[in-house]
């Protein structure tokens, strides 16, 4: 599909993202992806579909199975000027290249400033049956690392704002791309240069009793949550989707608290060393007196992801969860 | 495309002018000059962090980068001080460094020769050793995706070698046809471990054939030797013909750094290395007799190696010590200052009370 086409109605999560692709490659001729099977073959999920075609081999450039070279490359083609994008074909395999990202890409404009701009996505999570190599959401793994910014969006159209402004961004972006929203989320997109900036909560559905703080696939069954709580208890029920992770919109969290003073954090990621640690953190330094309850969790347990859907299911996160944590913090 | 162990000659090559010949010799004195004022000062606890010495591989820092043009890149590593001098670094900038001061290159957040000036063509490099080559690869990337005439080079060790950083950088490197040329330095020692225990292959140069691309080997303690080889790897590259793999063999006459005392090396080994083959004694002799310059020439660049050390340290003594706060600055482009933690008060006495720590290795200097 050609940008002119999806500007038309509804596209989907993965489409949002390639149209980011086409109009920032468009846009600035030093943008260029690189990355395994992306060129001829499209991708593993078909994201960089005919990129080549209209960008031609030079910008749009297979690799060897190599992410530490993806990303160092990319490092030294962002020092020279350019604006790499690199894609891990899925984000699991990100920590092959932890050394370079933590190490080289984090530190160089603190201690050489050389300046690094330069984008690594990929599709993650899981709720699809991937097992435990293709289902990974390791962003607490490089949220404790300074020079490193982290976004995960959860609609369509944050997908499309939040990697053009990945891609523009001046220091280095890891951009994660939810595979169970691929293809099952779908919107118009804004029209004109839609951008998202970073740093940036939304709020997916207000409410006063309660407040659930999430993001990426999380964000749709807190959504499906808060319906229920409505239905079935009466709760108003606000979710906050932080869409960036690194910086975190602490403004947003901290509103969201005082409005109805109590939290409940979702995510997806297993719950020890979590995102949701840190959220809880921050709550505790900036809101505490406005609390009225304990901060709660609903995260993975602590495992492996496992294959099987029995097993799949009972390790992450699901709407009954939230509804049954929700429901025990409302009668707090 | 095959590996070539033959070493090029290593009578003088006849592109070079008598000045540059001279110039040679003025880099490697500087070099070893300059690493020798750093240990007094290391010694009177000026220098903080570790020291590390390219004591006995000046020729092969030196004669490598100057090869480049000034619009080329390189990347050196912890033992290329000369290469970084070639390439326009100055000795007060090192020595403002070692010292960590407030205005030296990295503003005292990094330690010893770990500071970049895209500029002037060389990059800051990292500790974690390989990981500059998949770096310049990238760098020799964006030359080739713009079809700019330049060149990139990366300094390895015999160790660096072992990691996947290394091979994944070298092979990407190798099937994009990036203009790069892949220096690894051979000095007998990654920190304590001996060649023979970091590699089954017999030469590094042998590698090369694996990866497709070309491979040369060269003294490294032969100043024009060395410059020969890289330079036809430099040719190569700049010819778009790809990478090439350069294997210097050179001797670590010093410890990893200042504070090893080299107790896994054998008996006579080091001294052996100093009598026979120390690479300012051997272009010295070739200066002399090979290439006819009297005494005078090769004295004049003492006396002017010595008094730029002179100036140079004396005003490194002048420079400040960092601001506390500028710690904060520039982790990110926007925001561009992280915030002070609210308790962090006292800063100022943290900071005037701070001592010498004790070593970063097992030994204590020797």
């Amino acid at each position: 599909m050609t940008p002119a086409e999806a500007a038309t109605g509804e596209i989907t999560y993965l489409e949002a993202i390639r149209e980011a692709l086409f109009e920032e490659m468009e846009r600035d001729p030093n943008v260029f992806c690189l990355g395994e099977d992306i060129g001829r073959y499209g991708g593993a999920f078909k994201v960089t579909n005919g990129l080549i075609d209209r960008f031609g081999e030079n910008r749009v450039i297979d690799t060897p199975i190599s992410e530490a070279a993806i990303v160092g490359a990319a490092a030294g083609a962002a020092h020279m000027g350019l604006r790499p994008v690199c894609e891990m074909q899925f984000i699991d395999f990100i920590s092959c290249a932890y050394d370079m990202l933590t190490n080289y890409v984090a530190t160089a404009r603190y201690r050489a400033f050389l300046p690094c701009p330069m984008v690594v996505r990929g599709p993650s999570g899981g709720y699809v049956r991937g097992g435990p190599f293709h289902s990974q959401n390791p962003e607490a793994a490089f949220l404790h690392t300074p020079g490193l910014k982290i976004v995960y969006p959860a609609t369509a159209s944050d997908a499309k704002g939040l990697l053009k402004s990945a891609i523009r961004d001046e220091d280095c972006v890891l951009f994660f791309e939810h595979k169970y929203l691929y293809r099952r989320v779908k919107e118009a997109m804004p029209a004109g240069d839609h951008i998202v900036p970073i740093g940036k909560a939304r709020i997916a559905r207000e409410g006063r009793d309660l407040s659930i703080i999430t993001y990426a696939a999380t964000v749709w069954k807190a959504l499906e949550a808060a319906e229920q709580l409505e239905r079935e208890d009466g709760l108003s029920v606000e979710v906050l989707d932080l869409r960036s992770l690194l910086p975190m919109d602490d403004e947003a969290i901290v509103a969201t608290v005082r409005r109805t003073n109590r939290v409940l954090v979702v995510h997806e990621d297993t719950e020890t060393g979590g995102i949701a640690g840190e959220i809880t953190a921050r709550i505790n330094d900036l809101a505490f007196e406005w609390l009225d309850a304990p901060v709660k969790r609903v995260a993975a347990h602590d495992v492996p992801l496992p294959y099987a859907p029995a097993l799949e299911d009972f390790v992450l996160p699901q709407t009954s969860d939230i509804v049954r944590a929700a429901r025990w913090l409302a009668a707090y | 495309m095959t590996a070539s162990r033959a070493a090029p000659a290593a009578s003088h090559p006849s592109a070079l002018s008598r000045d540059q010949l001279l110039e040679l010799y003025y880099w490697m004195r500087l070099t070893r000059s300059l690493e020798e004022r750093l240990v007094n000062l290391y010694r009177q606890t000026k220098v903080v962090g570790g020291l590390f010495r390219s004591l006995g591989q000046e020729a092969d820092a030196v004669g490598s980068a100057f090869a480049l043009e000034r619009r080329d890149v390189l990347s050196p590593l912890i033992r290329n001080l000369g290469s970084m001098l070639v390439k326009g670094a100055t000795p007060l900038e090192i020595l403002r460094q070692y010292m960590a001061r407030g205005d030296s290159p990295t503003r005292g957040r990094e330690l010893n020769i770990h500071f970049g000036d895209t500029e002037r063509g060389f990059i800051g490099q990292i500790s974690h050793l390989g990981d500059m080559v998949p770096v310049m690869a990238g760098v020799t990337l964006s030359f080739k995706l713009r079809g700019e005439d330049r060149v990139g080079l990366v300094y390895v060790g015999d160790g660096a070698t072992s990691t996947g950083a290394f091979h994944e950088g070298i092979n990407f490197a190798a099937v994009q046809r990036c203009p790069l040329v892949v220096v690894v330095e051979n000095n007998g020692y990654a920190y304590s471990t001996p060649v023979s225990r970091q590699t089954a292959a017999r030469h590094f140069v042998d590698k090369a054939p694996g990866y497709g691309i070309r491979g040369l080997q060269a003294d490294g303690n032969d100043v024009l030797a060395v410059y020969q080889a890289t330079k036809e790897a430099v040719d190569t590259a700049r010819a778009g013909e790809g990478v090439t793999l350069v294997e210097l063999i050179t001797y670590r006459r010093k410890g990893h750094a200042e504070h090893d005392n080299q107790s896994y090396v054998p008996e006579g080994e080091i001294d052996r290395w100093a009598a026979e083959n120390d690479p300012l004694d051997r272009y010295v002799r070739v200066l002399r007799t090979q290439l006819g310059f009297d005494a005078e020439a090769i004295a004049g660049i003492e006396a002017r190696v010595g008094a730029e050390i002179d100036a140079a340290t004396d005003e490194a003594e002048r420079s400040p010590m960092p601001e506390p706060r500028d710690c904060l600055v520039g982790v990110y482009h926007d925001p561009p200052l992280a915030p002070v933690l609210w308790y962090r008060e006292g800063v100022r006495s943290a900071v005037d009370s701070h001592e010498r720590p004790q070593g970063w290795g097992t030994y204590d200097a020797r």
